[in-house]
């Protein structure tokens, strides 16, 4: 057996008091596909960005090919032959695909001419060798997320990376694009590259690593050949427990209908159609899910019912709730109507990441008079409030010391965003975008469990997500939101008998999306 | 824990590196700094007339501290403290001239400090009302109204207030000027500190009142942390950013009374100059906390003072590197001990 191509004896990093990774020893066989799994805040991306030397770890050391190596930054990184492809892309959406590519690696002296014609003819056999199709001479702004994505593993390729990290590949993916990712991966793998996959998805790590580790609060505590172990081998060593993969969703009693959009056209300031002549109606008791690929009008929409738009955009057609006129409304006039909103970007929307946990779980509802008194806040009764929500949500933190919001988990906060919006007085309507976007499996669980409790409580619920998983298992209906309208709406019959094969049931969702 | 002690050590190194980098400075000037800092310190704390002038001096400070912590808290720099305060003097001094003699103190005081809190206020909202309507970045605009009002306070006096061939306007009613410490307990004797002392202390208390512990406070709060969920919470951010303005121009106007009605009893050509920016320094030594800008303000007014007490030995200048040098090490050891 040849050098592995990435050997990590003994890393270890601690930020403050916090072990991010603990003697973490791992061999990456080269040639090989090898998934990282693991929780949000297991210590995934540290250890990947300490392979690509964006950290240098507290103790233990690293070699590449058989080499011991110090990587101080990305650049010595990239001179070892490792390349990264970020969650967040980083592309300049002005410039075309080739200088994107060759950005930082010009290969002509500062002030010559670039050889662009050179570089596009290189870029070009470089991506048919490895089945990457993109056209090296359009805009980046033009082309699509899986396109985009093609474009960063090009980027890492012109530049002769062997070892590939990927992180969350499949986030932003549709279910087709995501084909197609594995099939570059396969190809890449076939000509000798390493790629080191970071995911959460279990369902991808069995489709296409050789390879699986797990991590748990920053160790690795199983590697395992992935034809050897099964989805819930590795959830199971991913939570430390057993945790339920399905969700126990009673039958649905909907009742009236509470919110109606009805023929919503919306143009963007650029003159741009994002919602196009969309309607559908969400009930009283039942969770209505939109399915679709970002950018199909998801934001769009979800500004829309909060009040959000640019006040320069068109908008035509009604949104109403409960026979009432939504449109035009501010948010603290929509969320006093008895409307919640649990918005995507969690840290950037949902919550202040600098405030204590009594100060966020009263944010956007403090106007109410139980918490006032006076000019200001009637402290006895938030911290009753508080004790109150953290229990029933059983949000895992340490009241006493005051914590900022943004030290705890993921999931953690976004329990504490779940408690603020379902428990909102007088809530008829419940908006969720991506609710567990960025949580662990634990959380997810339980946040499966308070929506239908919201939903069984007769709050009419909207859900958009990006997993289907989520939306099959969630919905009472589905619509299948595509450039900008409902292209089909599945039913709760439909519903439920897809859901006895949820596999073929994506499929075909999938196909009412791309 | 950790984070305390880090809120502590900051402005605490700065002082010392800065307290060392100026020793290094009496030495190049041929002076022993100890016998310098000696002197210095038994010519201000050491004395009565000394912590007098200090108070004084800390009394302005701290208002025109505030003017740059309130609006800070939304994420605003108001580097408009120099003509928020001078706005307010000229028009404490106006509105101290015309009114009718017999007016009486309380009324006669309240109407003085009231009206400069105005006009600082006003010109701190002007900025504001700029940033939310054009976009309008704070830093440009309240530079700018600071030549403005220079100009225009230079004008009125020149052509309007000041008494003939002298650079002042005529001493303001009496029952308009503030009893001075020495007059009513007979501390702090002959110096200027006069009760405004009691105004910044009470703006103190109530600014960090309104920051901590009003919805308003939470709300300005949430805007400069995250305007974003700001806007998703429904919180009016553009209100916020011309209110925090406006309080803050409201706070440097204030600072006008200790000059005008406590010491000088007139305004004259350059009264305020210099104290608008200073602020700028104790707001960021004090992090912007209203309680902890009294400690900020005070070491200034210290190194105001103490640099004067010993002009004679080496210049006065050297302090006010020292204070300059305060505020760069409190901005580059912020950026190292966040980085470590």
């Amino acid at each position: 057996m040849n050098a592995a191509a990435v050997r990590l004896s003994g890393i270890s990093k601690k930020f403050g008091a916090l072990w991010a990774n603990r003697d973490v020893s791992l061999d990456i066989q080269a040639g090989s596909i090898h998934a990282i799994v693991g929780e949000n805040g297991a210590g995934k991306s540290t250890l990947t960005k300490i392979i690509y030397g964006l950290f240098s770890p507290t103790s233990g050391s690293i070699s590449i090919r058989g080499k011991a190596v110090r990587l101080n930054s990305p650049r010595e990184a990239i001179t070892e032959g490792i390349g990264m492809v970020h969650q967040h892309f980083m592309l300049i959406p002005e410039l075309t695909v080739t200088e994107n590519i060759i950005l930082g690696d010009e290969r002509s002296p500062l002030f010559a001419a670039l050889k662009k014609k050179e570089a596009v003819s290189n870029i070009q056999s470089i991506a048919e060798s490895h089945g990457l199709t993109v056209d090296p001479n359009a805009l980046v702004s033009e082309l699509s997320v899986g396109e985009e994505q093609r474009v960063e593993i090009l980027k890492l390729l012109y530049r002769e990376a062997e070892i590939l990290i990927l992180d969350e590949p499949t986030a932003v993916l549709t279910p087709s694009e995501t084909e197609q990712l594995f099939k570059t991966l396969r190809s890449l793998q076939e000509k000798g590259k390493t790629v080191i996959l970071i995911t959460h998805k279990l369902n991808e790590v069995l489709a296409v690593s050789d390879t699986v580790s797990v991590m748990r609060k920053g160790r690795i505590v199983a590697t395992e050949p992935t034809a050897s172990v099964t989805k819930s081998d590795l959830a199971n060593l991913m939570v430390g427990r057993n945790v339920l993969l399905k969700i126990d969703n009673p039958p649905e009693k909907p009742g009236k209908d509470i919110l109606n959009v009805s023929h919503v056209n919306l143009t963007d300031t650029k003159g741009r159609s994002r919602i196009d002549d969309l309607s559908f109606k969400v009930r009283a008791g039942e969770i209505y899910g939109i399915a679709g690929v970002e950018g199909n009008g998801q934001s769009e929409l979800l500004d829309l019912l909060w009040g959000m738009v640019d006040p320069q955009c068109i908008i035509n057609g009604s949104v109403t709730l409960d026979g009432v006129n939504l449109k035009g409304k501010n948010p603290a006039e929509i969320a006093s109507s008895g409307v919640s909103h649990i918005p995507e970007d969690r840290l950037k929307h949902a919550v202040v990441p600098d405030f204590s946990i009594e100060e966020n779980i009263v944010f956007g509802r403090h106007r109410e008079n139980t918490f006032r008194r006076l000019g200001g806040f009637d402290a006895a009764s938030v911290a009753r409030y508080t004790k109150r929500m953290i229990d029933q949500y059983d949000v895992r933190c340490n009241l006493e010391s005051n914590p900022p919001l943004g030290t705890l988990s993921g999931g953690n906060q976004q329990k504490i965003v779940l408690a603020r919006e379902i428990d909102r007085p007088n809530l008829k309507l419940l908006i969720l975008a991506q609710p567990t976007r960025g949580v662990d499996i634990g959380a997810i669980e339980m946040i499966h469990k308070k929506i239908i409790e919201a939903r069984d409580k007769g709050i009419a619920i909207l859900l958009v997500s990006a997993e289907l998983e989520e939306i099959i298992s969630l919905s009472s209906r589905i619509g299948c939101l595509y450039k900008g309208s409902i292209r089909r709406e599945f039913s709760t019959e439909e519903i439920r008998k897809g859901r006895g094969s949820e596999q073929n049931f994506g499929k075909e969702i999938g196909m009412f999306i791309t | 824990m950790r984070n305390s002690f880090f809120k502590l050590a900051v402005p605490v190194l700065a002082v010392v590196a800065a307290l060392l980098i100026s020793a290094l400075l009496i030495m190049a000037t041929g002076r022993n700094p100890l016998m310098i800092y000696q002197k210095m310190f038994s010519m201000t704390f050491g004395s009565d007339y000394g912590t007098g002038q200090i108070v004084f001096r800390t009394t302005s400070l701290i208002l025109t501290g505030l003017a740059v912590a309130i609006p800070f808290k939304v994420k605003l720099f108001n580097i408009g403290g120099e003509g928020q305060v001078l706005a307010g003097a000229v028009t404490a001094a106006t509105v101290g001239i015309v009114l009718p003699s017999e007016t009486p103190p309380l009324i006669a005081i309240t109407l003085c400090s009231l009206s400069a809190m105005i006009a600082g206020g006003f010109v701190g909202l002007f900025a504001g009302w700029l940033k939310v309507r054009f976009g309008v970045n704070e830093v440009i605009s309240t530079i700018m109204l600071n030549f403005i009002v220079q100009a225009l306070a230079g004008y009125l006096l020149t052509w309007h207030l000041a008494v003939p061939s002298t650079v002042h306007t005529p001493e303001i009613i009496r029952s308009a000027q503030l009893p001075m410490f020495d007059s009513i307990i007979g501390i702090w004797q002959k110096s200027p500190a006069n009760i405004s002392t009691l105004f910044a202390l009470a703006a103190c208390l109530a600014s960090w009142v309104m920051i901590f512990k009003t919805i308003t406070g939470y709300e300005m709060r949430a805007v400069g942390l995250q305007p974003e969920a700001a806007d998703y919470a429904g919180i009016n951010a553009n209100a916020h950013l011309m209110k925090a303005m406006a309080i803050g121009g409201a706070m440097a106007g204030l600072a006008s009374t200790n000059l005008v009605l406590g010491y000088k009893h007139f305004y004259e050509a350059g009264l305020t100059s210099g104290i608008g920016f200073i602020g700028i320094a104790v707001a960021l030594l004090a992090f912007a906390h209203p309680l902890w800008l009294v400690a900020s303000a005070l070491l200034f007014g210290f190194l105001e003072y103490g640099g004067l007490t010993v002009n004679a030995y080496v210049p006065k200048d050297i302090f006010m590197m020292v204070q300059a040098v305060t505020i760069l090490m409190i901005l580059v050891l912020t950026k190292a001990m966040r980085g470590s």
